[in-house]
């Protein structure tokens, strides 16, 4: 018998995968923000799981919501990538300390 | 017991492609990975009976997301050691993918007929239903009560998409190829580049 703690704890997996994996590929920005779409895929079935769970369907709402930031941060982040390659001609993020932040 | 099935199916496979994401050398491959995790996602999903959300997330992930990964990926022309050897390094992993997701969706489809996964509610009660199917519902509460929410999710994707148009736009000098007066170009009127011509029958237009 399947019930919400098998999704929460898939979700949760996930959650940790994509925040492992933003440590472990340091320098490739790309994976970088596929690891960042893993971690709003976790939210995103941590969402639906409980908008079942609860039988209320404003956690789908919601979800299509983080979808919506999800694809709106993924080509502003990959339209910084290309111009920053374009600068550069590398996308080594180890040495991006333009702004001295 | 097919939803147990499907179940563990789709979760082990979603976890394991992370695993993969975070895992391959190549970002194409990467990329790979991210779309079969995302499948099976969706599968999750199906499985609560949440099916326009997977089938969102199949269409917005895999059908622009990830493509517009990939097509980055590909344009950047990063020198992956990998990458140069050849795209037929590609092929047994995309068959690996596509086998996959084959059975998946075969598998996907019976577990469907058999009914979904019935989460339970807080108070131990029976699940009543909604009277109407998932995406009925979805579009009265987000056309209704969370229009709002609706019209700010819509100026977010415009705003990303005017920010990325205006971020990776080149202005080439002037007098190259594709140089762009964009002045020039909205002061442009139909008078100034048009003109109404009557040619005789049998008589070419002379400009």
């Amino acid at each position: 018998m399947i019930g919400i703690e098998h999704y929460i704890v898939v979700s949760a997996i996930l959650f940790v995968l994509g925040v492992l994996g933003i440590f472990l590929n340091r320098k490739n920005v790309i994976v970088i923000l596929m690891a960042i779409e893993l971690i709003l895929l976790a939210v995103n079935i941590n969402l639906v799981a409980f908008s079942s769970f609860m039988g209320d369907l404003t956690g789908q709402i919601f979800a299509m919501l983080v979808l919506t930031v999800a694809a709106a941060e993924a080509a502003i982040g990959l339209a910084i990538l290309v111009i920053y390659f374009r600068a550069n001609g590398t996308i080594a993020v180890d040495d991006v300390n333009r702004m001295k932040g | 017991m097919i939803q147990t099935l499907a179940f563990y199916l789709f979760a082990s496979l979603v976890i394991a492609s992370a695993v993969m994401v975070i895992m391959a050398r190549n970002p194409v491959h990467s990329v790979l990975w991210l779309i079969l995790a995302f499948f099976n996602a969706a599968g999750l999903m199906v499985l609560v009976g949440a099916e326009f959300i997977a089938m969102l997330l199949v269409i917005v992930y895999v059908g622009a997301v990830a493509v517009l990964f990939l097509f980055v990926v590909m344009m950047l022309n990063i020198d992956f050691a990998e990458m140069r050897a050849g795209f037929i390094n590609n092929v047994p992993l995309g068959l690996l993918i596509a086998l996959i997701l084959l059975v998946e969706l075969i598998m996907g489809v019976g577990a469907w007929s058999a009914g979904g996964i019935a989460l339970g509610t807080p108070d131990g009660s029976a699940a009543q239903g909604l009277g109407q199917s998932n995406i009925e519902a979805v579009g009265a509460l987000l056309y209704g009560k969370y229009v709002f929410l609706f019209e700010v999710a819509g100026i977010i994707l415009l705003v990303a998409m005017i920010g990325a148009i205006v971020l990776t736009h080149r202005q080439r000098p002037d007098g190259a190829r594709g140089h762009q007066d964009i002045g020039k170009q909205i002061r442009r009127r139909p008078q100034d580049a048009t003109v109404l011509k009557n040619p005789d029958v049998g008589e070419g237009v002379e400009l």
